[in-house]
């Protein structure tokens, strides 16, 4: 103990970032109390329920619903015939109906819907709906559906094909002439889905007297599903209130807007009140907006000392039977084949194919997680044909910031090398890679992802992000955002980011997220915007209200506001004796005159961070990338061809830690999910019907056999992030499905190139490797 | 559906209610008592995450009919906190982030609660063998093993 005098306590302005801050919402998610949209009373709500076509594609004759509108119980019925406007998240390709018309082109797809006063009566009334059809082929696979002879889903999009990308960046040709090594292989990812814990549900209410229609529902993006609802239902958009209460996950399912939602506000104006949809697991797949199933030809060439001279990359993606995010995923898979690494010459071939099967969408590492995958196999191959260790070999190709690449993707910070020298240290790469027993294996690989889309889907001009800061009598600040907080934590980052500037914790600070009537407009959560770009406007709007606040203490101290020093609950002259003024007292002040204060901040992408001139730049240019290293320890069963990650060591450059716990969290989460896509997940379908379409059936990996995933945080403070932070939540999952391919390479000598790597597939790799290693020691042998 | 009298006790209240006999307890729980806090994730027995205890014991209420509780101490997530406090699970839960969009929430505390009742200091595999049937797709479980080792560890609520 110090002899000396205590000097009086010098109030202190709370430190918000950097902090391992628990969920702002977490109390009610652990106590039940959060309402989920299938939660909420629904004291004379109706049933709704959605009839869906049996038929993979065939032209519709009829739908015969009088039988199910005779039925007790039964209020309305509506069909395609009820809503003939399109709807889709990119404005140039809204190319769905609610409910099918004249066509359908996948099982499953919505036909009709129902309202009744009670499950059994929906149920009942289901069964009773009849349709006449003349069928089509159908095609699942994207070769059958490219051929001349197939007949086309749409008829503006001849062979199928919804969109081809073709870019060329540098000198390809001279790229492979001065290549020492090039190899090509094939790679085939299967489509996977983002199987949310929710299954999907709305509940639309619909006030006849008023014409004006309220929904609840499960978005990340509630915004466009305002937009939608207003078109489709030929109503104004200041008719519609859009509400996102707690829902639970989305990984991108939720970035469009769905099909059941606009049935349920049809059917709430047809009903004339108010209908839940609770849609079954089974449903929730067949909605699906998944990853496509991405066939990938990979070439690339290379130096004898590992430098990467050209990159050509072909890509077909089955699509699914609608436009949806489609476009959008094809020029991801290419425009992202850059930025991660120094290559001078790419060229990207991707075709985005129509297929009888539901939609595919935007999922966690939208259109890059396959591409990256073939990517960081072929390297490993490469560089074991060099005799380069594989870190060394990345080591040998990184960018360095701040960096334009060849298809003008601005890199400002970059902090793969410490990911990488982390990933290395931890795992025991140098000393334990080639001494582990056989049928274990070491395996790494790299990856990133941008901050935010630079460019919305919506060109419409508006700021990219708006958020509102309220300050009333009380003393409380609310936090109004349209930010969709989908359990990634969102309304914690912002409530930081506005507390740090404050130099609050969050006593004083409570958010209020989504809802139409109340929030400012958001573009929603998708491409990891949310941190980067409402976080740059939380900032923005907290540093003015701090403004106004000092403005206020230095009217009351009377000095000037330059000598005001903000600590958070005390405002005071800087370095003078005077205690101050609490901040209840600055904010009477500041409200004296004016009454009730709502301070805004905006954020917008600058235009040169926004792509380059090229058709289809746009995709893929972001404001910051994130980047990652994993390392993946594998043991594979070569009698039952199982394989089991023992353990993955991941670093992600998230540029900085807004909140570490959550950091950790989303990167454990990103990197598991990428696990599951490795191993054991996969759509699939006989004949158009999806058969699986289940959680046992379809494999997400249970808490036994997920390993222990230990995360390395690394900053590069980026320069334009908030307080340095770039995303978290994605850059990191794209790594580690080549990690496990190449750990199990380690492991048994073989090459999987399909994914997931599951045991028939790993037991068929093994006996093919068994038997070119014997054909090789008979040749020798001879 | 024929209606019976069902006596049971929902988070230590006694209730009476007529039910008909094929009522899943899930949907006893949700759509008659009012307690939604208990989720439905699948069409099934596929997720866990309408995981309740009965007389102590983790069940899938999707699985059990509300009938056969007649007589039986049913235990919720609503049930967990003491005069508004959080329970050690929640709490850690909470803190250690063993919840992100907190769908599986409710279900995997209840697992945890009913291997913490009969296994007070369980090893991480005893943990992951209690929470098998339990998905979450947000965690990555790590953060999850992690919220039932420090509830085991701390002191008792």
């Amino acid at each position: 103990m110090s002899a000396r005098r205590q000097q009086p306590a010098t109030p202190a302005r709370k430190k918000m970032v950097g902090e391992r801050v628990p969920l702002i919402d977490g109390i009610e998610k652990v106590t039940g109390r959060a309402n989920y949209t299938a939660d909420f009373p629904i004291a004379g709500a109706l049933v709704g329920r959605i009839y869906r076509s049996p038929y993979s594609h065939a032209r519709i004759i009829r739908v015969d619903v009088a039988a199910a509108r005779k039925l007790p119980g039964v209020v309305a019925v509506i069909t395609g015939d009820d809503c003939d406007k399109t709807y889709g998240i990119l404005p140039i390709a809204q190319n769905e109906y609610p409910m099918a018309r004249d066509r359908v082109r996948y099982r499953g797809e919505p036909v009709a819907a129902v309202a009744a006063r009670d499950e059994a009566a929906a149920e009942a009334a289901l069964r009773l709906i009849r349709m006449e059809v003349e069928e089509l082929p159908a095609y699942t696979e994207p070769a059958k559906a490219r051929e001349p002879s197939a007949v086309n889903l749409h008829d503006d999009r001849p062979g199928n094909l919804e969109r081809d990308v073709h870019h060329e960046f540098g000198d390809l040709a001279a790229g492979f002439a001065a290549a020492d090594l090039v190899r090509e292989e094939s790679f085939d990812c299967a489509e996977v889905t983002h199987v949310h814990m929710e299954p999907h549900a709305a509940l639309a209410d619909y006030d006849a007297e008023r014409d004006r229609i309220t929904l609840h529902t499960v978005s990340q993006v509630p915004y466009y599903v305002h937009l939608m609802v207003a078109q489709c239902l030929g109503m104004d958009t200041a008719r519609v209130r859009v509400i996102k209460p707690f829902i639970g996950g989305g990984f991108g399912a939720r970035t469009e807007t769905l099909n059941f939602e606009i049935i349920a506000c049809l059917m709430a104006r047809a009903a004339g009140g108010r209908v839940r949809f609770k849609l079954s697991r089974e449903e929730t797949f067949l909605t699906h907006r998944g990853r496509p199933r991405t066939q990938i030809k990979l070439k690339l060439g290379m130096t004898k000392d590992g430098r990467l001279t050209a990159c050509a990359c072909e890509v077909v993606q089955a699509g699914g039977a609608y436009g949806g995010y489609g476009i959008v995923t094809i020029l991801y898979a290419g425009a992202l084949l850059n930025g991660l690494y120094d290559i001078p010459a790419v060229k990207y071939d991707g075709y985005r194919v129509y297929t009888n099967t539901p939609p595919c969408g935007a999922m966690r590492g939208h259109g890059t997680v396959d591409v990256r995958h073939a990517f960081e196999c072929l390297l490993d191959t490469m560089a074991a044909e060099l005799n380069i260790d594989p870190m060394a070999l990345r080591r040998r190709n990184l960018l360095s910031a701040p960096t334009k690449t060849i298809n003008d993707l601005m890199i400002t910070s970059y902090g793969l090398p410490q990911c990488l020298d982390w990933a290395e240290e931890a795992s025991g790469w140098q000393a334990r890679k080639d001494a582990l027993p056989p049928g274990k294996g070491l395996g790494m690989a790299c990856s990133h992802y941008v901050s935010g889309a630079a460019k919305p889907v919506h060109w419409t001009g508006e700021p990219h992000a708006v958020v509102n800061l309220k300050l009333d009598f009380d003393g409380g600040i609310t936090i109004l955002t349209g930010a969709a907080d989908i359990g990634q934590g969102s309304s914690t980052i912002l409530a930081q980011a506005v507390g740090e500037v404050l130099g609050l914790d969050l006593t004083r600070l409570s958010v209020i997220a989504n809802d139409s009537r109340i929030t400012p407009k958001d573009n929603g959560s998708y491409s990891s915007r949310v941190t980067f770009m409402v976080g740059n406007a939380a900032i923005q709007a907290a540093e003015r209200l701090k403004e106004i606040l000092v403005a206020a203490a230095a009217k009351k101290l009377d000095a000037k506001p330059g000598d005001i020093e903000c600590l958070g609950e005390v405002y005071r002259v800087a370095g003078g004796q005077d205690p101050g003024l609490s901040l209840n007292e600055v904010i009477k002040e500041a409200l004296i005159d004016s009454g009730t204060i709502t301070v805004k901040g905006t954020f917008t992408v600058p235009r040169e961070f926004q792509g380059g001139k090229f058709r289809g730049a746009a995709v893929g240019s972001s404001m910051a990338y994130s980047y990652a290293a994993s390392v993946a320890e594998v043991s594979v069963d070569d009698d039952t061809g199982t394989v089991r990650v023992d353990k993955v060591w991941v670093a992600h450059d998230c540029g900085f830690a807004l909140n570490p716990l959550s950091v950790e969290g989303q990167v454990q989460g990103a990197v598991w999910m990428g696990l599951g896509q490795a191993l054991s997940e996969e759509t699939r379908y006989h004949d158009g019907l999806p058969v699986g379409a289940n959680m046992l059936d379809y494999r997400v990996p249970s808490i036994v056999e997920s390993p222990d995933i230990q995360v390395k945080i690394v900053e590069s403070m980026d320069p334009n992030g908030p307080f340095g932070a770039k995303e978290a939540s994605e850059g990191a999952l794209s790594s580690i499905i080549p990690a496990v391919a190449n750990a199990v390479h380690a492991a048994i000598g073989a090459r999987l190139t399909r994914t997931p790597m599951t045991p028939d597939r790993v037991l068929d790799a093994l006996t093919k490797a068994r038997k070119a290693a014997a054909a090789g020691n008979l040749k020798r042998s001879a | 559906m024929a209606k019976n009298i069902l006596r049971l006790t929902v988070n230590g209240r006694p209730r009476e209610d007529a039910v008909a006999s094929n009522l899943l307890l899930v949907d006893y729980l949700r759509e008659v008592a009012g307690l939604t806090g208990t989720k439905m994730g699948c069409d099934g027995g596929e997720c866990g995450a309408c995981t309740v205890l009965v007389d102590g014991r983790a069940r899938l209420s999707c699985l059990t009919l509300a009938a056969s509780c007649a007589g039986r101490q049913v235990e919720t997530i609503e049930g967990c906190a003491i005069g508004g406090r959080m329970s050690r699970l929640q709490q850690a839960f909470h803190e250690k982030l063993g919840s992100q969009c907190g769908y599986c929430t409710p279900g995997m505390i209840m697992a945890a609660e009913g291997l913490l009742r009969h296994t007070p200091a369980p090893t991480p595999t005893e943990i992951r063998q209690a929470l098998g049937g339990n998905i979450c797709r947000c965690t990555g479980y790590v953060k999850i093993v992690e919220s039932v080792e420090a509830a085991a560890a701390g002191p008792e609520s």
